[in-house]
């Protein structure tokens, strides 16, 4: 489990973000930021639903207070990994290797970080960072520069990508789990409500998105309390 | 937009979502104990990322049916447990015929 191990596993992720985030460039772009700013974002935040929802909050010149709790809960789930990471990792991974490589804790890496039998090495970590990091800004960058110009059927193709890595998170989960399909269904639901019930019309997209999954998330836990094994994730 | 604009809303978004990752990473030594707050937080990933789908997916392309189609795509396909990109490109695809299939007719 060495940096050239890491960097091999690290190729798939970096594909796979490549795509996404070259969508993410496009809509970047589309919200009238420049090409240096959606660049910007991916290179410092590296998460696709936290930049998404960032977006929105940018586009509508909402406060930073919304941005700051948005950001807050939709990447909530990080703490989580972090939290199972510390667990897990060798002993040369401490000190300011945590504080460095922690930012490049995303549900990709993590999930293959995790799944090595053993202790996971510095090195390792470092190298399967390096790629998806590349892939995710590259991306961005490609996006944007190409968003004005692909013909609208391209882009309006594109739009889809990052909805489609949400899907493919959340429906083998939910496949597996009857109570995670609830859970979903309920912050659905009230997403749904959220958008199409005039009296909500004045909500902001990052506040609807907060009480949909702190609502979603407390009704879940209230009903179907889990024995985690924070490894799971 | 202006940069001038811009920067506080990077700043804030860029150091949240790092210290997050960051500090349970270099302070947690221990496992954590509530069932409650650990269900809570088993949850979050899957509320979150449907909740941010629907309804959005349904405007994010040049029509309803073609924003549908890609949804419908994407399901199935993960449902199939394939991988990331195989469902993004997929749902993409799927967009695409149906908007060239649109504009044809």
């Amino acid at each position: 489990m060495n940096f050239k191990q890491g960097i091999r596993d690290g190729i798939p992720i970096g594909l796979g973000y490549a795509a996404v985030s070259f969508a993410f460039g496009i809509l970047a772009v589309d919200k009238d930021l420049t090409v240096s700013e959606a660049v910007l974002i991916s290179l410092t935040n590296l998460t696709s639903a936290g930049q998404f929802a960032g977006l929105t909050i940018i586009a509508e010149l909402g406060t930073l207070v919304e941005m700051a709790l948005s950001q807050f809960i939709i990447n909530l789930r990080y703490m989580l990994m972090a939290i199972s990471l510390s667990q897990k990792v060798d002993d040369d991974f401490k000190g300011i290797w945590r504080w460095i490589l922690g930012f490049a804790i995303t549900d990709e890496i993590f999930a293959v970080a995790i799944q090595n039998p053993g202790k996971i090495k510095r090195n390792y970590f470092m190298g399967l960072t390096i790629i998806p990091i590349i892939g995710w800004t590259l991306g961005t960058l490609g996006g944007a520069l190409l968003g004005n110009i692909l013909p609208a059927i391209i882009t309006n193709a594109l739009g889809v990508a990052l909805y489609g890595m949400f899907i493919a998170v959340v429906v083998p989960k939910a496949r597996d789990d009857s109570h995670v399909f609830v859970a979903v269904c309920i912050a659905v639901a009230i997403s749904v409500a959220l958008k199409y019930i005039p009296v909500f019309a004045d909500l902001s997209g990052g506040f609807a998105i907060i009480i949909c999954t702190v609502v979603a998330s407390l009704i879940a836990a209230v009903l179907f309390p889990v024995e985690v094994s924070e490894d799971e994730f | 937009m202006s940069f001038k604009i811009f920067l506080p809303y990077l700043l804030v978004m860029a150091i949240v979502t790092y210290l997050i990752r960051a500090i349970p990473l270099v302070l947690v030594k221990h496992k954590i104990k509530n069932k409650f707050f650990n269900s809570f937080l088993y949850y979050i990933p899957y509320t979150v990322l449907a909740a941010m789908t629907i309804p959005a997916i349904f405007t994010a392309t040049g029509n309803l049916i073609s924003a549908i189609a890609g949804l419908a795509v994407a399901i199935v396909l993960a449902y199939q447990r394939k991988s990331l990109i195989v469902v993004a490109v997929g749902a993409c695809a799927a967009v695409f015929i149906i908007e060239g299939i649109i504009t044809l007719i």
